[in-house]
């Protein structure tokens, strides 16, 4: 088919896809040996690592004591044990170097009376193993998300990064088991770019879109992992998907774990702090699959407030006070809260008009991380397959990846400690790979599957984004959510493949070539079919309950056959499965209680 | 609640000026102007076009001119708009950035000041082996400039800015303020000299409208009184 859209050529040894932290983490680290590119859909400046509020974990011990084997143990026992043993090792020692890294840079963390990084108590972060909540996680107030994302592109310009703004990335060019590059869309022209590579950074993010209430930025619809998926390439454990406790009802924008770690707690329409009877011992800061599941246990138990779907978040400080649940018990106040949470603060004020420090908060679980993705081991290759066999200059890190360091169930703070260890694992690896090898030939016409793929939509049919989009969402909401059984996930499947069949027939109004979000929202459903097909099925082969993944026809944990990754692969239109096991070093499985 | 929409629509390749389009759509009325749009684009013409990502006020794209003033149409309520519209919310693109379609304005300009303040901790001091120390009032001396989040609301709606498109603007200045300001920053005088020329701080004339627009309650006004008192007083 003949484009209407000019095609152009680049070459740059390194290419990552994604700005967010993971992605610039990377490209400040290869940018520093071989020519980086990194190209995003969004403005690096509006990625989604920006949206992070509570903290970002470290042994640092600024508080009191803590220890990195601590901490390998807290990530792991959340992880459900599904954790590779290994990864977490690494993310646990490596924490500290980089935090203390992001300090060097620029990043503007609260600071203890002596000027030390400040931290504060988070979900299932524990001294002694298990024993009490510890203060482990570093931050900037509650925007903390938004000073890592913002201190690493500042540092990207100052080391000259080429910076490809809203460029959509459409394919990766393979050559065998090589990467040779991507293809790129630019939005504001509608322009074709070939990036020919010797290596490329999948850091593209998550896929909570696939749900219809959400934390995730409109913008998160697992492009990356859709890539992957279309070129036959493994996805690793997709049935986990975590819900983080509190979302605002209905809206699903993120209330930080940070509001309990400072004492807030959770409140049935009884008002009773329900969480002492699921996790006796940490409460409302055990982890999130734990109090997710609580929280609609109550509701359906008819606790929830009014007899509705949905319970409190109460950070009132009289309430954190009467039940002495901030740290160390101590006494807290308006103005101090305000200066340690006044994002979400002012979120319940604006959208709620609830003054959170007065009224409590209406709040339900929202979709909000993806445990599983693109395979890769500790320096972020990309395996193709349950062998650990890399697919040579391919990397993937961040949300987009699976290492595996989160299991079954990620521990708040670890999506940003994830980013900045192993972009920067990545970013070094693929610095090394791109200065011992040559660049691999193009395939000819490497564009031709996006040309094709975009005139098909511009010139499509009759069905279009957003109903397709809304019926989706709904389907994994209602069936592939905190609660899965069979016969509910066999629906999803049998609906998310009547989607896919409409979607044959997708077309556009905006049938332009300048700025066309139409088109995007078009390509954008495409990965999201991809990654909830990926979802749907592997939730539906897991017949275990672990971590996020609850199946009521299944709901214990079953070590015997599930101690293992799920490997699952489309080849054409068949779903097939593999496994691999999961890496143990020092902590033999036990039961999760918290 | 139903409610109408006045919107300026721009197509380049369609259009050689711009027009103003008019939808009534069905929404909460705790809905945000964004999913307004959102309603407009999903269900009645998808060429609607604007920048959109977090939706909770914290990425910056989708800063525009609702009602004659600049907000993120994420962080503003339709019913809250609608009664000061007087029963229409009329939405144009942020001023005296190009348009490139519909509510989508060309951010480079933006940026390129942005990277002329040196937007980046200087400090080639060898640093310790753990964090350097920052006492917490040495930190607050620039809290709320970090959390600037470069929407281009402060800019787009300066009148010294909208004159003379060479001046860096307010969005600049806060991010200079945030580093000059950061007792670890070893670039000041740099980064002053910058503000200190005809295009710098000089051409701000107090007018408060970045205060005003902007959607993270920044005090921007202060945070430029702050920079060009530093540079009055002679100190670096």
């Amino acid at each position: 088919m003949v484009s209407r859209s000019r095609i152009h050529r680049h070459q740059f040894e390194a290419v990552i896809v994604g700005a967010g932290g993971a992605g610039l983490m990377g490209a400040l680290y290869a940018s520093r040996q071989v020519p980086t590119a990194v190209l995003s859909k969004v403005h690096p400046l509006r990625s989604h690592t920006g949206a992070a509020q509570g903290g970002i974990a470290a042994p640092l011990g600024n508080m009191e004591e803590d220890k990195p084997e601590w901490y390998v143990y807290d990530t792991i026992k959340g992880g459900d044990w599904l954790v590779d043993q290994d990864a977490a090792e690494v993310l646990a020692q490596e924490s500290v170097d980089a935090i203390i890294e992001l300090e060097h840079l620029g990043m503007p963390f609260d600071r203890t009376p002596e000027g030390k990084i400040a931290q504060r108590r988070f979900g299932g972060h524990t001294r002694n193993f298990g024993e009490a909540p510890v203060m482990r996680a570093c931050h900037v107030a509650d925007r903390t998300g938004h000073m890592i994302l913002h201190t690493l592109y500042q540092q990207c310009i100052r080391a000259g990064v080429n910076f490809f703004d809203e460029f959509f990335v459409t394919d990766l060019i393979l050559d065998g088991n090589r990467v040779a590059g991507v293809v790129a869309l630019e939005i504001a022209t509608g322009d074709i770019h070939v990036f020919h590579a010797k290596a490329v950074l999948f850091a593209n993010g998550g896929a909570g879109r696939i749900y219809k209430i959400t934390s995730n930025a409109l913008s998160l619809t697992g492009d990356g992992m859709a890539l992957v998926w279309r070129r036959g390439l493994p996805l690793e454990d997709m049935e986990f998907f975590q819900f983080h406790p509190t979302g605002i009802y209905k809206l699903g924008i993120l209330l930080s774990e940070g509001a309990r770690g400072e004492g807030a707690i959770l409140i049935n329409d009884k008002g009773e702090r329900f969480m002492e009877r699921y996790a006796p011992t940490i409460k409302d800061l055990a982890s999130r699959d734990v109090i997710s599941r609580a929280i609609y246990r109550e509701i359906r138990e008819g606790r929830g407030i009014g007899g509705r779907d949905y319970v409190y978040l109460d950070l009132r400080p009289e309430t954190i006070n009467r039940y002495r649940s901030a740290p160390g018990g101590r006494t807290v106040t308006a103005e101090y809260l305000e200066s340690k949470l006044p994002d979400i603060i002012e979120f319940a004020r604006v959208y709620l008009g609830i003054d959170p420090l007065k009224q409590p908060v209406p709040i339900q679980p929202t979709a909000h991380y993806a445990m599983g993705g693109i395979p890769t081991d500790l320096d972020g290759r990309v395996v193709r397959d349950a062998n650990n066999t890399p697919v040579e200059g391919f990397y993937a890190a961040g949300e987009c990846a699976c290492v595996s360091v989160h299991g079954a169930n990620r521990l708040g703070t670890n999506s940003l400690v994830d980013l900045v260890v192993f972009g920067r694992r990545a970013g070094r690896h693929l610095a090394e790979y791109c200065r011992g090898t040559d660049f691999p030939p193009l395939p000819p016409e490497p564009e031709a599957y996006t040309v094709e793929l975009v005139e098909r939509i511009r010139n499509g049919g009759k069905e279009r984004a957003a109903p397709i989009r809304a019926e989706l969402q709904e389907t994994m909401q209602t069936y592939v959510s905190v609660f899965r059984e069979e016969e509910g996930l066999k629906a999803a499947i049998s609906k998310l493949n009547e989607l896919r069949a409409r979607y044959e027939n997708i077309g556009v109004d905006d049938r332009g070539l300048r700025f066309n979000t139409d088109l995007v929202e078009a390509l954008e459903l495409g990965s999201l079919l991809d990654v909830a097909e990926a979802t749907a099925y592997s939730a539906l082969y897991r017949t275990e309950s672990r971590g996020t993944h609850y199946r009521e026809d299944y709901p214990k944990r079953d070590d015997q056959n599930w101690l293992r990754h799920t490997i699952v692969y489309r080849r054409g239109r068949e779903v097939s499965f593999d496994s691999k096991p999961v890496v143990i070093t020092h902590w033999p499985p036990k039961e999760r209680v918290y | 609640m139903k409610v109408k929409l006045r919107i300026q629509r721009f197509n380049p390749e369609r259009d050689s000026r711009p027009w103003w389009a008019e939808y009534e759509v069905d929404v909460e009325e705790t809905d945000r102007v964004l999913d307004a749009l959102n309603y407009i684009k999903w269900h009645i013409d998808g060429s609607l076009t604007y920048r959109r990502s977090c939706a909770h006020g914290v990425c910056g794209s989708d800063a525009m001119r609702i009602n004659g003033f600049n907000r993120l149409a994420c962080k503003v309520l339709v019913r809250d708009m609608v009664a000061e519209g007087g029963g229409t919310i009329t939405i144009q693109p942020l001023l005296a950035l190009p348009v490139i379609k519909d509510l989508v304005v060309d951010q480079e300009p933006f940026f390129r000041k942005y990277r002329q303040i040196m937007p980046y901790l200087v400090n080639d001091e060898p640093p310790p082996e753990r964090e350097r120390l920052q006492l917490p009032e040495e930190r607050a001396r620039f809290d709320d400039t970090t959390k600037c989040i470069l929407c281009a609301a402060c800019t787009a709606a300066c009148p010294s800015y909208w004159a003379n498109g060479e001046y860096v603007g307010p969005a600049a200045i806060v991010q200079a303020h945030r580093f000059i300001f950061d007792s670890r920053d070893r670039a000041a005088e740099a980064r002053l000299k910058v503000l200190n020329e005809w295009f710098g701080v000089w051409r701000c004339r107090t007018v408060f409208n970045c205060t005003t627009a902007c959607p993270r309650g920044i005090q921007v006004t202060r945070a430029i009184e702050e920079v060009k008192a530093l540079l009055r007083s002679g100190r670096i």
